[in-house]
């Protein structure tokens, strides 16, 4: 009972959001809708027992991700009226490509009655049940060379952000550590040899 | 009661309401960028609930690294929009057309 009270409430806030997401106007606040549809998963994700991914996705995409999103959403500056008149001149296009999927997922999910519900949840796990242990347990054993790769993978994607938008600016005050490293003593210091003076 | 077909619905209709957004917001690169990440959680979504109702932790080690992926998608993704706004000031689809394609 209060699995279906959570669920319909969060799914609702879900959608809605994911509406609110691809409807509006400003993309700041289709930055924001997207951060609650976030939310609103992490917790149908906590309802399904995967408690580690559903704190991962809120640490890693509304603290990250979606930061960079709306980071990058006020630097580009795009003005949202120049984005009116798109809703309306795309949506017939729009509404067959949905109708087509709906009915796919439809014919998937529903023309075949009795198949899906035959798959029944298994029984809740203990309270005291570790989902990050089991998580962890085949991550570093089964799937150590996947996730060997996903850190070079992480590795290249930092790598390939900086490069892509470092630039030379000119005029830029800059440290040049070979230049300073190769620097001698006589470029910099000058002996002057001079009469001492009386002091009187 | 709760079942498969509720949660399969679920991320079904998000996956197209994703889908939706791509075609409507057409012409804005950042809301493009936005809808995949949408139609990626719902898929997310699909993994994980397979993953409690067959039982099998393979599911979330998959979202796991679907996670990294998009990510990584997302960082590269937003540079490399930074740097064609720096370049042209707009981010409008219809306007990227200098390789005549």
């Amino acid at each position: 009972m209060i699995e279906a009270v959570i669920f319909y409430f969060f799914g609702a806030v879900l959608l809605g959001a994911a509406i609110g997401v691809i409807a509006s106007r400003n993309p700041v606040h289709s930055a924001m809708f997207l951060v609650l549809s976030f939310f609103t998963s992490a917790f149908i994700w906590l309802l399904l027992e995967a408690e580690f991914l559903a704190i991962v996705l809120v640490l890693v995409y509304v603290g990250a991700v979606m930061v960079l999103f709306l980071f990058v959403v006020m630097m580009l500056d795009v003005a949202p009226d120049r984005l009116q008149g798109g809703f309306t001149a795309y949506a017939p296009q729009a509404l067959v490509i949905v109708a087509l999927v709906v009915a796919m997922l439809g014919v998937v999910l529903w023309a075949q009655p009795g198949q899906l519900s035959m798959l029944e949840a298994p029984p809740r796990a203990p309270p005291d049940a570790s989902n990050t242990e089991a998580l962890g347990a085949v991550l570093y054993t089964e799937y150590v060379y996947a996730f060997e790769l996903a850190a070079v993978l992480l590795l290249v994607a930092i790598v390939a952000a900086i490069v892509l938008t470092m630039r030379k600016r000119p005029g830029l005050k800059a440290q040049d550590v070979p230049a300073q490293l190769a620097v001698r003593r006589e470029e910099r210091v000058r002996l002057v040899r001079m009469k001492p003076e009386r002091d009187e | 009661m709760i079942g498969l077909s509720h949660y399969l619905t679920l991320s079904g209709i998000l996956f197209t309401l994703g889908i939706a957004g791509i075609f409507i917001n057409r012409r804005n690169l950042i809301l493009l960028l936005m809808c995949v990440e949408l139609m990626l959680l719902a898929v997310n979504f699909n993994f994980i609930i397979l993953s409690r109702f067959l039982d099998d932790i393979a599911g979330q080690v998959f979202v796991f690294f679907i996670l990294t992926v998009a990510a990584a998608e997302a960082a590269i993704g937003l540079a490399i929009l930074v740097v064609l706004f720096r370049s042209r000031p707009s981010v409008q689809v219809d306007e990227l057309d200098s390789m005549k394609g």
